[in-house]
């Protein structure tokens, strides 16, 4: 993939060009291109005049932060208590199967990333499976597979 | 030196320091006090070239007293008016003991760890030996920072994945390999037995000095060798 310098330029120029901006335009860069480019990483290095090493730092301390490239459609497993004794385990199997990947892998044909996270805050719904910032509660593994035939846009 | 170098009486700050008073330049941290004073404190992520980190926790001092005195890890800590420190009372020999056993789990294989442990009289390591190379005490990441102005490696990742990495885990291009990081590494250095030694602890070298007087809730022995009570042979495990 290649970043285009003057759209990054355009990022980091809302913020103020100074080593306290990086969390900012790293989510900025982030939600452009669903994942942080290596040379868009090494451009914001230059920019803010931050150590390559302290940006790779923050980028991997962080979970919002990706370094490998999402698909389209983010689906997040709640893997929380209350998720987990009612059989969240389960549905993130049959997530797995149906999609031939691993928790936190993205598909071959960059349609979806499955992830795991610990608590969504709806344990009363739970297991909660998020697709796309849409909740689905009381999911069991046979209603999954018709979260992933309906896709959203 | 001339008068003018000296600071005035006014500007130090008089604490306690294991019963006894003693005044201190308000600037250090209580490590560096201890350390004028002649005060052994075992330490292995500092070091005087480099920030203070404060993640080894060997350093740790019981300030403040009574039930209201608590552990605080003394590189990191000013000194200040009036502050109470215990530097080897016996909850500081206990915490710095565990920490020592988990850090030697952590790096069997190090024999400046090693040496440590022997210093402190550590009998066993009640921890599975986790055979890491890595105490991620952070004195090459400083030392590449501050001292070769390279800011080649540092900590990726967060809690127990935490480890230390050039951007991306390749080789980078600010790194000048000038071995820094390396020198400055307390676990690089193999242990007498090489990597493939039988146990976590070594023993080798333990208690071939020999205990000496119990040791008193504040108070301790600080000669080293041993002059005062020597015992007899038969006393040395």
């Amino acid at each position: 993939m290649t970043v285009d310098e003057s759209k990054l330029d355009s990022i980091i120029d809302k913020h103020d060009v100074e080593e306290g901006s990086l969390i900012p335009i790293l989510q900025d860069i982030q939600t452009e291109y669903s994942y942080l480019p290596k040379e868009a990483l090494e451009h914001v290095s230059q920019r803010l005049n931050i150590p390559m090493v302290q940006i790779f730092g923050v980028a991997t301390f962080f979970k919002a932060f990706s370094l490998k490239p999402k698909g389209k459609n983010q689906i997040h497993v709640c893997m929380g208590t209350a998720c987990h004794v009612r059989g969240a385990k389960n549905v993130l199997e049959n997530l797995e199967r149906e999609l031939g990947i691993k928790a936190g892998d993205t598909t071959d044909d960059g349609e979806y990333t499955l992830e795991t996270v610990n608590c969504v805050g709806a344990c009363a719904l739970g297991p909660v499976v998020v697709n796309n910032e849409k909740h689905h509660g009381q999911m069991t593994p046979i209603k999954v597979e018709s979260l992933l035939s309906t896709k959203p846009v | 030196m001339s008068e003018n170098t000296e600071r005035p009486r006014g500007e130090m700050v008089t604490f306690s320091l294991n019963g006894s008073y003693v005044q201190a330049d308000p600037k250090w941290s209580l490590l560096e006090a201890m350390q004028f004073y002649g005060l052994n404190i075992p330490t292995l992520c500092h070091d005087e070239g480099l920030t203070p980190y404060g993640t080894c926790r060997l350093c740790v001092v019981e300030i403040g007293k009574g039930d209201r005195s608590k552990l605080v890890a003394s590189c990191m800590h000013p000194v200040r008016e009036g502050l109470e420190v215990r530097s080897h009372s016996s909850r500081v020999m206990k915490t710095r003991k565990m920490i020592m056993e988990l850090l030697v789990a952590r790096c069997p294989s190090s024999k400046k760890l090693q040496d440590m442990a022997s210093m402190m009289e550590l009998k066993e390591v009640r921890f599975e030996p986790a055979n890491d190379d890595c105490i991620l005490c952070g004195l090459c990441v400083r030392m590449c920072e501050e001292q070769m102005a390279a800011k080649a490696i540092g900590f990726a990742g967060r809690g127990t994945d935490r480890y230390i990495t050039t951007p991306f885990d390749m080789t980078s291009d600010e790194c000048r390999k000038c071995g820094a990081c390396m020198y400055i590494c307390p676990v690089c250095e193999l242990r007498c037995q090489g990597p493939q030694a039988e146990t976590t602890l070594c023993s080798g070298c333990i208690n071939t000095e020999p205990v000496c007087a119990e040791k008193y809730d504040d108070a301790t022995c600080f000669m080293v060798p041993c002059l005062s009570c020597v015992k007899g042979p038969m006393d040395v495990k």
